[in-house]
């Protein structure tokens, strides 16, 4: 690891003072930078800490939702009350991500902007546009390479990577803000919104600019009809600890068979969390029946360009949406 | 701010000792305990959060060392697998351990049972599993599937699970 220097942050405002110099990064629970460090992706100078600035807290919000601290450990934001109770997709999503240990260090801003799991991105001896983009960039080697994992929508000949955050997913079917601070003041993002799609320019996940600070994650409220009928759901190469290959955070609120209000989001398939709009549009108004959650399904998928060895991810993300919606549209409320 | 430097003074409370130790800024917790505290309970198996054989605990809550800079830990308490006896008498899980043959070669069993005390005192706080049927209400019993799930950061390549389950069954339940 290169030899980097330390210090702690005595506020937000002297951390983004402090960032804003050349080589200089935001250190949070560091599961994955200082992987990226080891791995020589990451090459900081200096690392400011900020995982004990008081971003520690969740709070209830006027309207019903809730403020959730950037520092937050994932393990905190599972186990909280109001997070089981009123958005049990977000606690499940969460659960279903790492392992116990992890969560315990990992943070709710560092789990958003965390880096894609491509073995080209995490390995230096092979070019990758996310690591060695911009004016020069590297190539991607995945494109014809080992892509079985990687995405089928919203992809681009840059980049094919996915972003591997359950939470991610969870947030972008609830509706989130992300509150971030910087050089030139506070601002919020929505989450879907948060992550960007690669384009031209795979080096850049998100929409920050850079030194921008995640000070916390606001959630809209969630209706109980949406919330009593709402969970993840996540397929994976094994039962436990292991990323998403397609992942999918729903709630479905019925009324008399038909559907009031649904939202899906994707995980496993998009460059970030992928809100299936298309056939949210298609449900809503319509019977709540397995047809028309599969014909739904199929045209929010009809999108998609699936990569040489990761077609199977198309009908899997299609069979995923319709059995999840169904078997919620089953449940009692 | 504090004085950027590649090195930083900082105390840790290890197993109940007070240790005030200069660090190099890229040291992990893991390298600290084994290399300068001469602490080798705590294994490096991937030495990329992987494995679970770094587990110990910071703050009483299980974390994996490797991924943890020493410097940022400053002020923390730290116990490791050494702290978990009182002299001769074994940490009940390390007892059911033995009483359970829970390992083979052995190189994962600090980690586990590291993990396993941290994971019991999450579910006695009501957290809930990825395989918890009812996370709103449900207060989680530790069956077999539970531990499984909470255990799962924690890999054993002699495939001693059939017997680590038990063992960690008989202290949780």
């Amino acid at each position: 690891m290169r030899p980097f220097a330390y210090e702690r942050a005595t506020d937000a405002a002297a951390a983004v003072a402090a960032v804003a110099q050349p080589g200089t990064m935001y250190l949070g629970g560091g599961t994955n930078l200082v992987d990226l460090m080891k791995l020589g992706v990451e090459t900081p100078e200096r690392l400011v800490d900020v995982s004990r600035l008081p971003f520690d807290r969740i709070e209830e919000r006027p309207g019903g939702g809730l403020l959730i601290g950037a520092a937050v450990r994932n393990s905190d934001l599972a186990a909280h009350r109001a997070v089981r109770e009123r958005y049990p997709l977000l606690a499940l999503s969460l659960l279903s991500g790492a392992s116990g240990q992890l969560r315990n260090i990992a943070t709710t801003a560092g789990n958003l902007l965390q880096r894609t799991r491509c073995a080209y991105f995490q390995d230096v001896s092979k070019p990758c546009n996310k690591r060695q983009g911009g004016r020069d960039p590297s190539g991607c080697p995945a494109r014809e390479g080992d892509h079985r994992n990687l995405a089928i929508l919203g992809h681009s000949a840059a980049c094919v990577a996915t972003h591997p955050s359950d939470m991610a997913v969870a947030l972008a079917a609830i509706g989130a803000e992300v509150h971030v601070t910087g050089r030139e003041g506070e601002r919020t993002i929505p989450i879907p919104g948060l992550h960007r799609l690669p384009g031209d320019d795979a080096q850049r996940d998100t929409v920050l600019e850079r030194g921008e600070l995640v000070t916390a994650v606001e959630l809209e409220p969630l209706s109980r009809g949406l919330a009593g009928r709402s969970t993840y759901r996540k397929v994976r190469d094994r039962a436990s600890f292991s990323f998403a290959v397609v992942s999918v955070a729903a709630a479905l609120d019925v009324d008399g068979g038909a559907v009031r209000d649904c939202r899906i989001a994707l995980g496993g398939v998009a460059h970030g969390p992928w809100r299936a709009w298309r056939a949210e549009e298609m449900l809503r108004g319509g019977p709540a029946t397995p047809e028309r959650f599969g014909a739904a399904a199929e045209a929010e998928l009809a999108q998609a360009q699936p990569l040489r060895d990761n077609a199977f991810k198309v009908p899997l993300a299609r069979n995923l949406i319709t059995s999840t919606l169904t078997s919620l549209a089953g449940e009692l409320v | 701010m504090s004085r950027v430097t590649h090195h930083a003074d900082i105390t840790l409370s290890i197993n109940d000792t007070e240790h005030r130790i200069q660090v190099d800024t890229r040291a992990t917790l893991l390298d600290v305990l084994r290399e300068q505290l001469r602490l080798t309970g705590s294994k490096k198996g991937c030495d990329h959060g992987q494995c679970g054989a770094c587990t110990v605990l910071v703050g009483g809550r299980r974390a994996n060392a490797c991924l943890l800079l020493a410097v940022a830990q400053d002020g923390l308490d730290v116990t490791t697998i050494e702290g978990l006896a009182h002299g001769d008498d074994l940490h009940p899980l390390q007892a059911a351990f033995i009483a359970h043959d829970a390992f083979q070669c052995g190189y994962c069993t600090p980690g586990q049972i590291c993990s396993a005390v941290g994971m019991i005192a999450e579910a006695g706080e009501g957290w809930p599993s990825a395989v918890t049927g009812d996370i709103a209400n449900g207060p989680p019993v530790l069956d077999d599937d539970e531990i499984r799930e909470r255990m799962s950061g924690n890999l054993c390549r002699c495939g001693a699970y059939a017997n680590i389950v038990p063992a960690i069954a008989e202290v949780a339940r």
